[in-house]
């Protein structure tokens, strides 16, 4: 009953993606529309294949990138709430400025960090300030979820703050903690393509959002909605790899985790 | 009130003198109250919600302060016992979602910071006496109401207390399983010799565990009346059926009912 209910769950995006492509072919075969004007999805295949050097060391160095950004916004994410957690005064004087930080577009601030940093560095600092906030929002969201009663048993028991933060604070935080990071790994690919379309306006570059720009100027159209292509796996990857990692993490007890039964 | 003896026996493991509470937003919550318990003792209080029976625990546990008043907390130095002489058991299971049954039952002994070995003797003593033994390596969501509060109880009874306090642990169960654990604590407690201080609103739960019920008024909440129920033990599940049992029971829910009736502006 359940697994015919999945099989049709996953069958109907299937069905609706091979309609799309097959009638979009179809438009471009029956109305004759010259590639660089839209290419049809076997042209943008057929690019792909015939491309492949050239995208995979692009996607290679958006990917990089992008993990970078993460891993740097994941730590600074936790590490900022863990701070917070800890002393109120700090939480009060720095807060704000995350906000701030979050709340100004990024593609705003690409242009200048490019100017005092270097390309490299700028462009994973762009994708850490885009990621760290969803990081920082939820472990704090997290750390003060801490169920009322467990907090007094921990401190009838005189648990030290260390102990408190170890075997109370961070589990129950940790269903907040990762679903921060499935926001921050789709982020900060969009960050890291900011950059790298901001960097390449400034003529250098060679990631996989640097191609689509250059691409752009050539008229090199097939190659644009290739890249793209290789953007959207890349980002449906990242949010599978965490979703599924958060599901293991927490299939044992939490109730996101827990397939619905009754 | 206190005897003449002043044996081991006959020592105070809790006394409260003219103890009152008074939240942060004015609302007088306790007293002037005045409760001395005896070592061994069972003591029920009963009283409606919201008059204060459950503060006047957390002030025995320490969890809060009083506001002025001294709370007396005997402490019987006991060179075995690593871990609290203090048992606190809530009204929900209050058990950490991501750990197992033994792990949850593991937490005062780890914050003691008790040798594994040590430990997991002392664990796996506790699961015992609660009769979850099979059930160790269990989550608490795979687990009843009644289960999920036995493993509650173990984790009080892991550090061996001299007084286990107890906060409607109850309330949240179905009849019959309330019950079961009732004549498990009665068991428990007399096997432990433990001081027991049961909160609960049932007049019927009170009358039935205890050796006495003192009844609480509300706001701010006080001692209003007071019944020794001197019925033998061990008491077991005919005592229920008992026509002393009735009278108890009808001689404190008259006892009650100015409780509530001070309530109704409420």
């Amino acid at each position: 009953m359940s697994s015919s209910r999945d099989f049709v769950r996953f069958l109907l995006p299937v069905v609706v993606l091979a309609a799309g492509i097959a009638l979009w072919e179809l438009v471009v075969r029956v109305n004759d529309i010259q590639p660089y004007v839209l290419p049809g999805p076997s042209a943008v295949f057929q690019t792909l294949v015939a491309d492949w050097p050239v995208l995979s060391e692009s996607l290679g160095v958006t990917l990089l990138t992008t993990l970078e950004g993460f891993v740097a916004a994941a730590i600074g994410g936790v590490a900022l709430a863990l701070l917070f957690n800890q002393s109120k005064w700090l939480e009060y004087s720095l807060f704000p400025y995350a906000v701030i930080l979050q709340v100004t577009p990024v593609i705003a601030i690409a242009p200048l960090l490019l100017i005092y940093l270097q390309q490299q560095t700028a462009v994973i600092v762009c994708a850490w300030i885009v990621a760290f906030f969803p990081v920082l929002s939820n472990t704090t969201l997290g750390l003060n979820s801490v169920d009322r009663n467990l907090a007094g048993l921990f401190s009838l028991y005189g648990a030290s703050r260390l102990q408190t933060l170890r075997y109370l604070k961070l589990p129950a935080a940790l269903p907040y903690i990762l679903g921060g990071l499935r926001i921050a790994g789709g982020l900060s690919l969009i960050g890291a393509v900011v950059a790298e379309i901001a960097a390449g306006t400034a003529g250098a570059g060679s990631g996989l959002a640097f191609r689509i720009a250059e691409s752009g100027y050539r008229l090199n159209i097939p190659r644009m909605f290739a890249a793209l292509l290789l953007l959207s796996v890349a980002g449906i990857v990242i949010y599978g790899l965490l979703a599924l990692i958060s599901h293991l993490v927490l299939r044992r007890w939490h109730e996101s985790a827990l397939r619905k039964e009754n | 009130m206190a005897g003449p003896a002043l044996s081991e026996a006959d020592a105070m493991a809790v006394s409260l003198g003219a103890v009152t509470k008074v939240y942060d937003n004015g609302v007088a919550a306790l007293g002037p109250l005045d409760l001395d318990v005896r070592r061994g003792e069972f003591v029920s209080l009963l009283g409606p919600s919201g008059c204060g029976k459950s503060t006047a625990l957390r002030l025995i546990a320490g969890l809060t302060t009083p506001s002025s008043g001294v709370v007396g907390v005997s402490q019987r130095a006991n060179e075995t016992r690593a871990g609290h002489a203090i048992g606190f058991v809530f009204q929900e299971p209050t058990l950490m979602p991501w750990a197992s049954v033994q792990d949850n039952v593991r937490l005062p002994l780890k914050l003691a910071g008790m040798p594994a070995t040590e430990a997991d003797r002392r664990i796996s003593e506790a699961l015992a006496q609660v009769a979850l033994s099979e059930f160790a390596a269990a989550y608490p969501r795979e687990l009843s109401g009644g289960m999920k509060m036995r493993v509650s109880l173990a984790r009080a009874l892991v550090t061996r207390p001299d007084i286990l306090l107890m906060d409607e642990p109850f309330a949240a169960l179905d009849e019959i399983t309330r019950f079961r654990l009732n004549n498990d604590l009665l068991e428990l407690w007399r096997k432990l010799n433990m001081t027991v201080i049961f909160v609960t609103h049932s007049v019927f739960e009170s009358v039935y565990l205890s050796q006495r019920v003192v009844v609480m008024s509300s706001r701010p909440g006080r001692v209003s009346a007071e019944f020794r129920i001197d019925t033998p033990e061990p008491r077991v599940e005919d005592f229920r059926m008992s026509a002393s049992y009735a009278a108890y029971c009808r001689e404190v829910s008259q006892a009650l009912v100015p409780s509530y009736s001070g309530l109704t502006s409420a």
